[in-house]
């Protein structure tokens, strides 16, 4: 099914009283839309019959732009879109760019790489954790979150000087080499996640109305995971052992021993678990990368002007939010002759209107929090 | 070999620029430019060469039971079936595209449509790319079907088959005015309703709207 179009609103000779169908607006500008997303709703009573996206609040056409910088140029760009998890964004972009280029990364900028954006990625669900919690009603999570994160924003900023929209990574490898205390900070991060993660189990975990939000709401089970394109943990709670550092191996995350964490049901308290989980995995692979970064250069031969052949590369990695990929169309000039995202948060809140049939109005703004969207990257 | 001869000095009529007296070169000039010239031994540093990368994409023929089939059924819609640099592609009609999206899904478990996207390329006759990327979770594969269409020409619609069409498709229409058959509710996604123009055309003008806006509301002429 595809999103509702929703019914006109009933004619003057209907009253009010008659009519069993509400039409409520929620957003733009509701806190618990995460940003700029306009979800109107259908409801009969608290049920909700339908959902309606609107969206492009955000939208700043990343992709014209594209086509009007140089491969480097467009790097930042991309940082922009996940402002969450801009690493993870920096980190597709280089790889479809090198695709083209068919260059090779050195180990030790692969190692830096995967630790960068495994710290990314816990710093991403830190986030998620923390809003989702606060729109159910959990005050106190998101401050624990934001204290925590905090630490993985330092070694971002003690690395490349930013903390958000980092341009960590640069097309051929790396711009910087790692700093002094960097292997020591990952650590520390490391050992603070672990700890830390527990206390939020004790927080939410048995939580009673945590619990009570969140199982069995917006369940999209394996099928209609496919059918709507939905990855990332959402496909993961719902049964389905698929991650694409597993399932094609990039950046040499096939070096390194993590596990998939998937759950059952397919239900908010499963994502929230698989989340969890998956933020203790990125302590395991950080761990294992900071043990074992190899010698050697951190950039590939890649000249100071890119240029790579005519020709096309689609090239995804696992972002925080799911597949993250790159499409780029090179006409052998200096400039992408296009760039085309595929952005997870986009894919996975088309499925919103699925998740949330049937379910009350309050659960809307748990759903939308358990897609984990990020509205730059949504609008683009 | 003789050098120019030099103009004579009539008094009728007076040279317009002043008169070389000196003859131009006699050596040929070629020889000059050719010699090496010599900053002294081993002082020069040595540039070491990158050997050039190649000019295309290293392509190889797509071998396996699925490019076998596809040639089999749709044998004389399908342009080709190849690997481009290590990713399979298929080109293929737009005439039999469902139908291959179809048969894909079907026969051979590509159950994920992870994108639909196009590129637009003013100068061709048929100016638009439309490509389907398409992923199977049971063969681990991701493969690519890409068709061409014309200006004003309709796609079909895959929605039918994957619900993540819905959206993906309005957007393709949405930013290159590709329209879609059978869309259920194909309407602009990204940008306001009453948009004017595709900005994902490669002729979309950027600059000149941004003069127009310039000169409607700040009075200027150019903010270039």
């Amino acid at each position: 099914m595809a999103a509702t179009t929703l019914a006109p609103p009933p004619a003057a000779e209907d009253t009010f009283l008659d009519s069993n169908e509400l039409v409520l607006n929620m957003g733009p500008q509701h806190p618990s839309t995460h940003g700029v997303l306009r979800v109107i709703l259908k409801l009969d009573g608290e049920r909700v019959l339908g959902a309606d996206c609107v969206i492009g609040y955000l939208h700043r056409g990343v992709e014209k732009i594209a086509e009007n910088r140089t491969y480097q140029q467009f790097a930042p760009y991309v940082d922009r879109m996940d402002y969450v998890a801009a690493v993870s964004n920096g980190l597709g972009y280089c790889m479809a760019v090198e695709k083209l280029l068919d260059v090779e990364i050195p180990p030790r900028a692969q190692a830096v790489r995967v630790i960068l954006t495994e710290v990314n990625r816990i710093a991403s669900h830190l986030l998620w954790l923390g809003t989702h919690a606060l729109d159910i009603g959990a005050i106190t999570p998101v401050f624990l979150c934001f204290r925590e994160r905090e630490e993985a924003l330092k070694i971002f900023e003690n690395y490349c000087g930013a903390r958000l929209t980092t341009h960590a990574f640069r097309i051929g490898g790396l711009q910087y080499e790692t700093y002094d205390r960097f292997e020591e900070d990952c650590l520390a991060f490391c050992d603070l996640m672990e700890e830390k993660v527990k206390e939020y189990h004790a927080l939410l975990t048995g939580n009673r109305i945590w619990v009570k939000r969140t199982k069995g709401v917006g369940i999209l089970n394996a099928e209609d995971c496919k059918n709507y394109g939905v990855t990332g943990p959402l496909l993961r709670a719902a049964g389905v052992e698929w991650d694409l550092r597993k399932a094609q191996p990039y950046s040499g995350y096939d070096k390194y021993d993590f596990d998939v964490p998937t759950a059952e049901s397919g239900d908010t308290f499963d994502r929230y678990i698989v989340r969890m989980q998956e933020m203790g995995q990125s302590c395991r692979i950080i761990r294992q990368a900071v043990g074992a970064i190899p010698e050697g250069p951190i950039k590939g031969k890649v000249g100071k002007v890119i240029k790579p052949p005519p020709g096309e590369a689609y090239v995804s990695i696992e972002a925080p939010k799911g597949e993250l990929g790159y499409y780029v169309v090179s006409d052998g000039s200096l400039n992408p002759y296009r760039v085309r995202v595929r952005p997870p948060s986009f894919v996975n809140l088309g499925a919103l209107d699925k998740m949330c049939r049937g379910t009350l109005v309050a659960d809307v703004v748990a759903i939308i929090g358990t897609i984990d969207i990020v509205l730059g990257e949504v609008d683009r | 070999m003789s050098g120019p001869t030099p103009p004579d000095d009539s008094k009728e009529t007076p040279p317009k620029r002043p008169v070389r007296k000196r003859p131009l070169r006699k050596r040929p000039l070629r020889k000059g430019l050719l010699r090496k010239r010599r900053l002294g031994k081993g002082k020069r540093p040595v540039r070491k060469r990158v050997p050039r990368k190649p000019k295309e994409m290293p392509t190889a023929p797509w071998e396996g039971p699925v490019p076998s089939a596809l040639g089999e059924r749709f044998a004389d819609g399908i342009e080709k079936t190849v690997v481009l640099g290590g990713q399979k592609l298929v080109v293929a009609s737009l005439a039999i595209a469902p139908k291959i999206v179809a048969f894909l899904k079907d026969a051979h478990g590509f159950d994920y449509l992870v994108d639909v996207t196009a590129v637009h390329w003013p100068k061709r006759e048929r100016q638009f790319d439309l490509v389907w990327i398409l992923y199977s979770f049971s063969l681990n594969e991701r493969v690519r079907l890409k068709v061409t269409v014309a200006e004003g020409e309709a796609a079909p619609s895959v929605v039918s088959l994957y619900s993540s069409a819905d959206w993906l498709e309005r957007e393709v229409y949405d930013m290159f005015g590709i329209e879609f058959e059978n869309h259920p509710d194909l309407r602009r996604i990204l940008m306001p309703d009453e948009w004017e123009g595709f900005p994902l055309r490669r002729d979309y003008g950027i600059l000149q709207q941004d003069g127009d806006w310039v000169r409607e509301n700040l009075k200027i002429e150019s903010a270039q």
